[in-house]
């Protein structure tokens, strides 16, 4: 495996990515270049298809528009849905985790159809959360807790055949049942900005594991665990 | 020369500038923005009564707003007394509290927070709107930037007589200004690309890997009538003239060819606008030198991407050391997931050290961009980490006024 590229998409990076998520990206790419892997990044905007052999897609963040944009170009081009069939995994924020849905209704009050790869479903919520946002993890990921930046107007209830990323300590979430975030197969919605990846490293290596099968050294990073200290310090 | 004054104003204006004066006496701080806030509690239409017959200019936009209206309140200098809110107090109550205080100027220079302008503008009637650039700044206080565009656009149908100056290269300054009747178009420049790659009007990518962006809808940037090559201002005429600013930074370039043309636009002789321009050496703390126990310091602002952006780009042509100070207190915005916008990779090779609330995220951002770097959470503690020279330090909002407060006067 480590001879060969790990592919990374973003999705429309230009529009979805409106608080720091193309982080994500940076901090994907730094872990796997450290552990001696090669990485190529696919930026995938408007006017080009969708990849169907990348690894990890990745969608951010964004505004109504960019929202529909980014269904619209999906569907147009199904490269990423043929990529999960064959083991793909997807991580996806905020309006990202809205896209990939069942249905989103907008600022608008307008109803929109998603590409229904999470059961989830999405409305105004009537106020805006915003702030610092800590859940439990589902214990079947077998991650630390998390930690991120949320600001979103959107409520998301989750279906029967998706699971919740984890359970709400500090903040919002997905403003249903305290809940936070949402998974199905190897497809993960959350609404953690921050950018997420960069505070929650072990998220970030479960993506890598589940996209390429990689058996992952563990990586000394001091910076990382005081980040984490003071931001969990706040639930406290 | 401005109007007189009815009696209920002029009450108001005297009981604001009481107000003022105990505040300073009382030792907390200039007093100037109290002062406006209790004669606008007084009088709703304080700014509409003190603009009355003056001649009064608005400068707004994300960033720039000090600077510029600082280089027009100069170049303007030879024309009268000018009322200015030079401290970046940018909220009508800092602009009652600028026009109390120069009560027989004839001109208002006012730096105005874009999500005021129309505020601002319905009472000061503007006989020139100088619109700089949008782009992201506080993500959790402000809102998206397309209402700010679209309220900013209503400004300028609101006030047709006015003299729009504005900045070609900013795909959402020119919706806002592109319906003006009376448009001086400068070609600003700008390395800030984030917030402008979907078209302000559609929402479709604008390809902004061209000088010359334009979108499917139509939304196209005009042809400028100011440029600048270098230190070289090119007018609308074809005159060439030579800056020779002592800000720092192309961005300081762009402010000055906007300057240069609210100046000329109000009269003012060229060689004269640019000997004042030449003389700014710094703005409200910025851009200074202060010596911190050997340490010469030199204090850059950068508030949010776009600006650290630029800032950033100013400072790695040189070799100096750097000190990066982030807080994230309520006027710097809670959410700092901006510092994964700002190319930090660029400073690979740099002594750097970081600093502030928000610290942490810092070094956790440079590890990831492989810079190595070490934490000193106080800023000055920070500075005097690094051997005595020369230091470039950059700073968010208030880590900016905390660091001016404790070494801003040491010499």
């Amino acid at each position: 495996m480590s001879e060969s590229k790990i592919r990374i998409a973003l999705i429309l990076p230009d529009v979805l990515g409106t608080y720091g998520d193309g982080g994500n990206v940076i901090v994907l790419a730094q872990r796997l270049h450290w552990r001696g892997h090669q990485v190529e990044v696919v930026e995938v905007d408007v006017d080009s298809p969708v990849p169907n052999d990348c690894d990890i897609y990745l969608l951010g963040g964004g505004e109504d528009t960019a929202q529909q944009a980014a269904v619209t170009l999906l569907r147009r081009h199904p490269g990423m849905q043929q990529a999960i069939d064959k083991g793909a995994a997807v991580f996806a924020i905020c309006a990202g985790l809205q896209v990939l849905g069942t249905s989103f209704t907008g600022a608008d009050g307008i109803l929109h159809g998603g590409l229904g790869l999470l059961d989830v479903t999405t409305t105004p919520m009537g106020r805006r959360a915003i702030g610092e946002l800590i859940a439990k993890p589902d214990p079947a990921l077998g991650i630390g807790t998390l930690t991120g930046f949320e600001n979103h107007g959107g409520a998301t209830k989750i279906g029967t055949d998706a699971r919740a990323l984890g359970t709400v300590i500090h903040g919002v979430g997905n403003g249903v049942d305290r809940f936070e975030g949402v998974y199905q197969g190897k497809v993960i919605g959350t609404y953690l900005h921050g950018p997420a990846l960069a505070r929650n490293p072990e998220l970030a290596d479960l993506l890598i594991q589940w996209a390429t099968g990689l058996q992952l050294a563990p990586l000394d990073l001091p910076e990382v665990d005081l980040l984490r200290r003071e931001r969990l310090a706040i639930a406290d | 020369m401005s109007a007189p004054l009815d009696g209920r104003t002029r009450v108001a204006v005297q009981l604001g500038k009481a107000a003022s004066w105990l505040s300073r006496a009382a030792g907390r701080g200039s007093g100037a923005i109290i002062g406006g806030r209790v004669a606008l509690a007084l009088e709703p239409r304080a700014l509409e009564r003190l603009t009355s017959g003056r001649r009064v200019i608005l400068v707004t936009g994300t960033n720039g707003k000090t600077t510029t209206t600082r280089m027009i309140t100069e170049a303007l200098g030879a024309r009268g007394e000018i009322a200015t809110n030079a401290t970046g107090a940018n909220m009508p109550d800092g602009h009652v509290a600028a026009l109390m205080n120069k009560p027989k100027a004839g001109y208002a220079v006012l730096e105005v927070d874009e999500m005021h302008l129309d505020q601002v503008a319905e009472q000061a009637h503007p006989a020139m709107l100088v619109l700089l650039n949008l782009s992201r700044d506080q993500l959790d206080r402000v809102g998206e930037i397309r209402t700010v565009e679209q309220r900013i656009r209503k400004v300028v149908e609101a006030n047709p007589n006015a003299v729009v100056v504005a900045n070609a290269d900013d795909p959402f300054i020119v919706s806002a200004a592109q319906s003006a009747k009376d448009v001086e178009w400068v070609a600003m420049g700008s390395s800030w690309r984030g917030d402008s790659a979907s078209c302000p009007r559609c929402g479709h990518h604008i390809d902004t890997s061209t000088t010359e962006w334009h979108c499917t809808c139509g939304l196209r940037r005009p042809t400028p009538g100011w440029t600048f090559d270098g230190d070289t201002v090119t007018a609308p005429d074809g005159t060439k003239l030579e800056l020779n600013l002592q800000l720092p930074g192309a961005f300081n370039r762009g402010n000055a060819a906007v300057a240069l043309a609210t100046a000329y636009r109000q009269g003012v002789r060229f060689q004269d606008i640019v000997m004042k321009l030449n003389q700014v050496s710094s703005v409200d703390g910025r851009y200074r030198d202060v010596n911190v126990n050997g340490r010469k310091a030199r204090l850059l602002l950068a508030k949010n991407p776009a600006s650290w952006l630029a800032s950033l780009d100013l400072i790695s042509d040189g070799d100096r050391p750097m000190v990066l100070v982030v807080n994230s207190r309520e006027a710097d915005g809670f959410d700092v997931s901006w510092l994964w916008d700002v190319h930090f990779e660029q400073l690979l090779g740099r002594r750097v050290v970081v600093a502030g609330g928000r610290a942490a995220d810092l070094s956790v951002r440079l590890k990831y961009a492989d810079v190595p770097h070490t934490v000193v959470k106080d800023s000055v503690a920070a500075i005097q980490s690094l051997p005595p020279g020369d230091v470039d330090v950059l700073a968010n909002y208030t880590a900016f006024r905390d660091l001016v407060a404790k070494v801003g006067s040491e010499k």
